[in-house]
């Protein structure tokens, strides 16, 4: 599934990839690949080409897209419709309200305004104050609030404008959304939906940057996600607000403006699997939210030096979908996580963990994890750069697995 | 009955006048004979906690004289029927025999953690939740077992639940500090401070929802939430109350002042000690009732209850009362005054209804006792049901983590993981 994306506004610019370093083709010689599918050929990928010199053959290799351009949804190049992510999410949202009326949103700005990021634009107006709930600055209270009226009922969303304010609501997170459910006998179930974005930005400064993802991790009872594309975002809304499980989804500041189109039809995409971004033989890269992006620009660089990566998007950080790892593990024996989480008891650090106690033996190199400094986000720009993991530190880090 | 005030203040500020469908705050709270209340000078906490002579001669006028006036009018001169007082009794007797049955099965070995006991506090409990109908939510804190009782979750199931069993209300996995009834509407339970004020505000909330929205006919639920004097210090408490009067929920705060908590006195650890005076700094009506009166309690609950289920918006109810044993059974109680316990066992709730009862003649002393001799019976039934029922098997270890057992993700088989066997033996390592 390819993810067609035009750089807008919010989107940062990735850093162009200039390798075409022919010296630095060092695979095994491998059978011919021919990677066709019904979608129609991606590309012909033929092993033999790398032994040429490089000078001679260096046109035929440039493939400008690491990923096949989706080929599927167009009998008609027409079907389906284009839109923003932060539209995708906001399609996704006013269906499930259109399709059960228990759902209701709460949270800062989210009425009037239209929600800080303009997801739920348009709904107060529609479906009145009280559904489209704008609160007063009290995380704690209204996701608690959120909480009590998913027990009682309703099926709750609550926004935090940045992820990072949710640190507020710990207490309610981890005490009662995770807990309740068990520490009632399975008497009341919490079908709340808890979104926000958070990630790093554009220089927002440390508080405006964080990832919780790795706070939240360890709560028992929850179920956490990040969307990366139009297609996942629309498709995971829908999945969490039809679960009955409190589900956290995780959106990114700088996601918002990118831009895919998405089938017309309903579409609910399931919460516990993982999305195959592009297959590959040599390595498996895993990632999550906006580092896919940094994959993806790194995945040309590293196609157009002849190594072929698998790039799984785990969708799903909680709980983690080993089967499609698995497969991706048993198939490339090597694997590079990518993540924009920090360092320091991570998404990364878990699945390390959980890679290595499931398929130890069909690994042949360590597992390299690739995150974010353990450092506050500075503000300058040129630090927060090199805070974050970035294409070419990808590109190196393959190239080091896969010698 | 002592005649301690009750006072009742306006908000300073009135509600802003663009709201013009509001009715004016306080017009019914007394019903019909309305005595007109004025804003009071602060009163001392030394003075409050006093006898009653001091109070008589400030300008707020008492419960019960307001009671008296209605008394003289009606045909009827007392404050409960026969059967009213029954129930009131029963229930309160429930509560004191129920909560000493935990302390001897504590120390026999029969549960274990924190169990908070509620002896002396009853009045507050039966005062309130005995108006409420089954429908309506009542969310407490980890001294929940009266609440439990009161709102009608059978003593076998609580107890089984202290014990730990499967049998329990909660299948044995929440314990003394986690209540939770869905058929009784008890929404817990909670073991840190505060944090089932939010949630009590929740289900309000869905209750003006329900209403409002999806505009179901008879969609008056109210919701109870009980706490006490030290979490009117947390940021929960006000940021409720703040959401609460905003939006006009149906909810009643109700304060169980018991002025200490743990070893914390009330007096050492908050400002202004008064707290029913925060109530108009939200704009909602903010009572001190005497708690240890259940009669008193049941004529605030009353109005205070029916004022939600107008859709007029939310009351913070002081209730002054006292409990009589430590914080929980692990607490020594070394700290407060044998001065102070004497006095406030001397207004034991139970004994106060008693003197009510005889004194105007509404019960006998074998009625009475043979009401004690039921209870009493039926909490070695629960007892025994108790010891009976069976612990909860492995299997029960994974089953209610997630509503949905999809969560718990897809495992290396491609399988879900809620599939394997193992899972549902509980040996399954998730």
């Amino acid at each position: 599934m390819a993810t067609l994306f035009q750089g807008v506004g919010a989107v940062t610019p990735f850093s162009a990839s200039s390798s075409l370093d022919s010296n630095k083709l060092l695979l095994p010689s491998r059978k011919s690949l021919s990677i066709s599918d019904s979608r129609g050929s991606i590309f012909v990928y033929r092993s033999d080409a790398l032994n040429l010199k490089a000078a001679t053959r260096k046109q035929d290799l440039l493939i400008p897209n690491a990923v096949a351009t989706k080929g599927e949804t167009s009998t008609s190049a027409k079907s389906g419709h284009e839109l923003l992510l932060f539209e995708a999410l906001h399609e996704g949202l006013e269906e499930e309200m259109e399709r059960d009326p228990r759902v209701c949103v709460m949270g800062e700005d989210v009425g009037h305004y239209g929600g800080s990021y303009k997801v739920t634009k348009g709904l107060a107006e529609k479906y009145g104050d009280l559904r489209v709930l704008d609160t007063p600055i009290a995380e704690n209270s209204f996701t608690g609030m959120g909480i009590g009226a998913a027990m009682t009922g309703l099926r709750p969303i609550v926004e935090g404008m940045n992820m990072g304010f949710l640190l507020l609501a710990f207490n309610q997170i981890s005490n009662n959304c995770g807990m309740l459910h068990y520490t009632s006998g399975g008497q009341f179930t919490i079908p709340i939906v808890i979104r926000g974005p958070g990630g790093v930005g554009r220089q927002l400064g440390a508080e405006h940057s964080q990832r919780l993802e790795s706070y939240f991790q360890s709560i028992p009872g929850i179920q956490m996600v990040a969307c990366s594309t139009p297609y996942n975002a629309k498709g995971l809304m829908k999945a969490a607000i039809r679960s009955e499980n409190p589900v956290i989804l995780f959106e990114h500041v700088l996601l918002y403006n990118l831009k895919e189109r998405i089938p017309d039809e309903e579409y609910v995409l399931s919460l516990e699997e993982a999305e195959m971004v592009r297959p590959g033989e040599h390595i498996t890269i895993l990632t999550y939210s906006r580092m896919r992006y940094h994959v993806m620009q790194a995945a040309k660089t590293l196609v157009n030096k002849g190594y072929d990566p698998e790039v799984i998007d785990i969708r799903s950080l909680k709980p983690f979908d080993l089967y499609t790892i698995g497969c991706s593990v048993k198939k490339t024996h090597r694997v590079l996580i990518v993540e924009e989480c920090m360092r320091t008891g991570g998404i990364g650090a878990s699945l390390t963990a959980a890679i290595t106690e499931n398929f130890h033996d069909y690994l042949d190199a360590p597992i390299v994890c690739l995150s974010s400094q353990d450092v506050p986000t500075p503000y300058a720009g040129t630090l927060e750069e090199w805070t974050v993991v970035q294409p070419a530190q990808i590109v190196s880090a393959v190239e080091q697995l896969c010698q | 009955m002592s005649l301690s005030a009750t006072k009742f203040v306006h908000p300073i500020t009135a509600p802003p006048s663009t709201r013009s469908s509001d009715k004016p705050l306080f017009s019914t709270f007394f019903g019909s004979n309305h005595t007109k209340l004025r804003f009071n000078k602060p009163i001392v906490a030394a003075q409050r906690r006093s006898s009653s002579a001091a109070s008589t001669s400030s300008p707020v006028v008492a419960v019960s004289d307001v009671v008296k006036e209605k008394k003289l009018k009606s045909a009827s001169n007392l404050l409960i029927t026969k059967e009213e007082g029954l129930v009131l009794y029963e229930d309160m007797i429930l509560g004191r025999f129920f909560e000493d049955m935990c302390a001897q099965m504590y120390y026999r070995g029969k549960m274990f953690g924190f169990v908070h006991l509620y002896n002396g506090q009853e009045a507050v409990s039966t005062g309130f939740i005995k108006f409420l109908k089954k429908e309506d939510y009542v969310v407490s804190t980890y001294r929940d077992h009266v609440h439990a009782l009161s709102k009608g979750v059978p003593a076998r199931e609580v107890m089984s639940e202290l014990f730990g069993k499967a049998t329990g209300c909660c299948r044995g996995q929440g314990g003394s500090m986690h209540m939770f009834s869905k058929q009784h509407n008890l929404l817990g339970g909670f073991a840190f401070i505060g944090e089932g004020i939010p949630v009590a505000t929740g289900a309000a909330f869905s209750s003006k929802y329900r209403r409002e929205v999806l505009k179901e006919p008879g969609a008056d639920e109210v919701t109870l939430a009980f706490f006490g004097d030290g979490t009117c210090n947390n940021g929960q408490f006000y940021e409720c109350l703040n959401m609460a009067a905003l939006w006009k929920l149906p909810i009643v705060f109700v304060v169980e002042n018991n002025l200490w908590a743990i070893g914390m006195s009330h007096l050492r650890a908050t400002s202004d000690p008064q707290i029913w005076k925060k109530g108009p700094a939200f704009g909602m009506p903010g009572i001190h009732v005497d708690g240890m009166d259940v009669l008193k309690v049941r004529e605030v609950a009353k109005e205070a209850i029916e004022r939600a289920r107008r859709g007029e918006g939310p009351t913070l109810v002081e209730c002054e009362t006292y409990r009589f044993r430590g914080h929980s059974l692990a607490d020594p109680d070394e700290l407060r005054d044998p001065a102070e316990k004497a006095h406030y066992a001397g207004r034991d709730p139970i004994t106060a209804l008693k003197k009510y009862l005889f004194d105007n003649k509404l019960a006998s002393e074998q009625e009475l006792k043979a009401i004690d001799k039921k209870i009493e019976e039926l909490l070695d039934e629960a007892v025994e049901f108790a010891d009976e029922s069976p612990l909860p098997p492995r299997s029960q270890l994974l089953e209610n983590v997630f509503a949905d057992p999809k969560g718990f993700g897809i495992g290396p088989d491609g399988k879900y993981r809620c599939e394997d066997p193992k899972f549902t033996q509980g040996t399954a390592h998730v």
